[in-house]
């Protein structure tokens, strides 16, 4: 269905894409319970991790997701190296695409700027995340987890809370969850929620503990602590006061309540650290699963 | 007689002066670089006759805001290359910014653009000088020395003068000079580090935006300054209907103020970005279908007076690149005309009024010669086939610059011949002999 292709936005894909991402992403999981970890179905095949930007768990996920399959697995961290040498980043690309790969995995600072590799590049390109625009393999793992615990995520309610501006998680967030019928509210500080977004087709709520009682899940997103220093918010403290879950948030809300967040989780800002024994925490289910998702991916678009 | 090139007879085209208020066909005699005659029939023996039948006769289109990169980023643009593209595009003068490498703060920058541009020929050049030294912000630059050198009016265009003390003695030293300050209005702390208009498409693509706000509170200043000063300041390529709004305040109360448009936020809105493609990449940016309505309507109605390119020449370098990274900038020159004929062709704007903001207003606006075709006149005109379709293709356009998000467009309406003091420095080949030199 998808072979061939790159995996740039959720945005660009249809419901039913996604659907059929997230049963190969069921299959593939079932691997990761076997005693041997690994099937030859992408054998023969190079998968370049492209990192303009440092991460350390999305690559090493893609790269246990390519390994899985028995893809050879390259890590080619650009981060700020190539443009100080003078090499532009389609240069970058063009030459890994000439040491003849398969497909290639990219993280960038810049929005659109893995959309603008896929179209220099002929072979598949896969989004690990480009600036404030997209992270598509992470929709996918939050709506495959999703799924996983609420057996369906046609109807579900979902919040999305934090700098929801920068935020490439929610925008692929947003964009998966409604196209599989979720309703989706953003929260934040009017600082960080971006003008007109309910042109996505989301709602806006500006209290996390009026949201929390109406909703079946709740992404947490990570505060880049950079932002401190911009005049986005007063500080750390407030932010986590207002904007942040902890126990006593918590209390009065429905026990079915999913908790995630992209992860890493800065413990005692967005969420207190006691909410990391939560029962309905499923942050280290999320981290499986996007190993499993990522396998699903790199099979849709190279396998066979 | 001798014909030094400089003596024409264009007969039957459809006249359309702003500057007399004429629409009607007649013939046009220009001897010596000047016309000398309009009627609606001349004949004069010995001068070649250039057919203007079906064709629009206009005085020579103007543009008073682009970027010929020269000195300092020749790869870029050259005078050379710039002067032809505007020919091309109809245009026989031009207004060139500040923005070169030395920046043009003195008058022996300013000297060299219009020296070389002499000697270039074709369209005439006026440089406007910068505002500050190295377009700092900081200190006044020679003013005095620019203009007897031959700048027009000054400007720090991209740079935007921010410190409001420094601007209003800017203006202040300029009146003394005659010569209008040039402003580009950006608050560049709202507008720092964004990309496109702040809205709905900077919220899906995740690029930080460019609020509207970021133009409106430096329109707001600067027309205070103007109110406090007396000195007339004329606003670069506003971008949203706030802008228009204050202007239009501005103008009720009598505060000297003229304003331009840019052909590319008359036709596209920041939709265009959803491709990411960096020829969209303009500042101020492309922003909604409201803030263009109200543009085109402003425009209409006088209350924004002229249009200009802002052709801003990028090479691959800056514009093959991610969005973020990419320079702003369109190349516009040579599509300006084409573009605003669209209004034309829609009945948003008139002939008259089309011809008017490309060339009557911008005349008027930086006090040059032309805009008219007045007996007497230089005989810079501009000879426009209205019902010519043409298709936007970079690699044949004659500025360096291919970067247009204009490309693949089909316009209707395009400059045949252009004409500076008599000189045809623009011909398009497909007027070529049929209609050209019959004696």
């Amino acid at each position: 269905m998808l072979r061939g292709r790159d995996l740039v936005a959720l945005a660009d894909l249809s419901g039913e894409e996604i659907l059929y991402l997230l049963e190969t992403a069921q299959a593939m999981k079932e691997v990761l319970t076997r005693d041997i970890k690994k099937v030859p179905t992408l054998r023969g095949k190079t998968v370049v991790n492209l990192f303009f930007e440092p991460s350390t768990r999305t690559r090493t996920s893609f790269e246990i997701a390519g390994k899985r399959l028995s893809a050879d697995v390259v890590n080619f961290s650009a981060a700020t190296s190539s443009l100080t040498k003078g090499e532009t980043l389609k240069d970058t690309a063009r030459n890994i695409e000439a040491m003849v790969v398969d497909a290639v995995v990219v993280r960038h600072k810049a929005s659109g700027a893995v959309r603008y590799l896929a179209r220099e590049l002929d072979v598949p390109v896969i989004n690990a995340g480009d600036g404030s625009h997209e992270h598509p393999t992470q929709g996918l793992l939050d709506i495959f987890t999703i799924k996983e615990r609420k057996g369906s995520v046609e109807g579900l309610k979902v919040a999305i809370a934090g700098d929801i501006t920068h935020s490439r998680v929610a925008r692929s967030d947003i964009h998966g969850l409604l196209k599989l019928g979720c309703q989706v509210v953003v929260v934040g500080p009017p600082t960080m929620v971006p003008p007109d977004v309910e042109r996505l087709g989301v709602s806006v709520s500006s209290s996390v503990e009026e949201v929390l009682g109406e909703v079946d899940v709740v992404i947490m997103l990570r505060i880049q602590m950079e932002r401190q220093s911009s005049p986005l918010f007063p500080s750390l403290r407030e932010y986590s006061r207002y904007f942040g879950l902890n126990m006593e948030k918590l209390k009065d809300v429905s026990r079915d309540l999913l908790i995630m967040h992209p992860g890493p989780v800065n413990w005692g800002v967005e969420l207190s650290p006691e909410v990391a024994y939560h029962p309905r925490n499923v942050i280290l289910d999320q981290v499986t699963n996007g190993v499993a998702v990522r396998m699903a991916v790199l099979y849709a678009l190279i396998g066979g | 007689m001798t014909n030094m090139g400089r003596d024409w007879l264009i007969k039957g085209g459809t006249i359309i002066d702003p500057s007399t208020g004429t629409l009607e066909v007649a013939d046009i005699l220009v001897e010596g670089g000047q016309i000398t005659g309009v009627a609606p029939s001349i004949t004069q023996r010995g001068i070649p006759v250039i057919e203007a039948r079906g064709l629009w006769v206009v005085p020579g289109l103007i543009d008073i805001h682009v970027h010929f990169r020269d000195p300092g980023y020749e790869y870029k643009e050259t005078i050379e290359t710039g002067l032809a593209a505007a020919g091309a595009g109809g245009f026989t003068q031009v207004c060139c910014m500040a923005n070169t490498l030395p920046v043009n703060d003195t008058g022996a920058i300013t000297f060299y653009m219009v020296e070389k541009a002499k000697k270039v020929g074709g369209p005439l050049l006026h440089p406007v000088g910068a505002i500050t030294k190295e377009q700092k912000g900081e200190s006044l630059a020679e003013m005095g020395d620019m203009v007897d050198m031959g700048a027009v009016a000054v400007s720090d265009d991209g740079n935007p003068v921010m410190n409001s003390e420094v601007m209003r003695r800017a203006m202040e030293y300029a009146s003394h000079f005659g010569i209008p300050v040039v402003d580009h209005c950006e608050d560049k702390n709202l507008s720092a580090g964004g990309s496109i208009h702040e809205g709905e498409v900077s919220t899906r693509l995740g690029i930080k935006g460019i609020p509207s706000a970021s133009e409106e509170v430096a329109v707001a200043r600067d027309l205070c300054l103007a109110r406090q000063t007396g000195t007339r300041i004329h606003l670069q390529h506003l971008s949203s209907k706030g802008s228009v709004e204050l202007v239009k305040w501005a103008k009720d109360l009598g505060i000297p103020v003229t304003c331009e448009v840019t052909p590319h936020h008359l036709a596209l809105t920041h939709q265009a970005v959803e491709s990411y493609d960096t020829s969209t990449k303009v500042n101020p940016p492309l922003r909604t279908q409201e803030d263009r309505q109200a543009l085109i309507e402003a425009l209409a109605q006088g209350i924004i007076d002229c249009v200009a390119s802002d052709h801003a020449p990028h090479s691959l370098k800056e514009k093959d690149v991610e969005y973020d990274l990419a320079a702003f900038g369109i190349s516009g020159v040579e599509t300006a005309l084409g573009v605003v004929l669209q209004l034309v062709h829609e009945g948003k704007l008139t002939p008259m009024r089309a011809i008017e903001t490309l060339s009557t207003a911008p005349a008027r606006i930086m006090g040059l010669e032309g805009g008219s075709l007045k007996v007497g006149q230089p005989a810079h005109i501009t000879l426009i086939d209205p019902e010519k379709t043409w298709r936007v293709k970079p690699e044949k356009m004659l500025s360096k610059g291919k970067n247009t998000p204009f490309a693949g467009w089909e316009l209707k309406g395009k400059a045949v011949i252009t004409m500076v003091e008599g000189k045809v420095v623009w011909k398009d080949e497909t007027i070529g002999e049929s209609g050209n030199d019959q004696r």
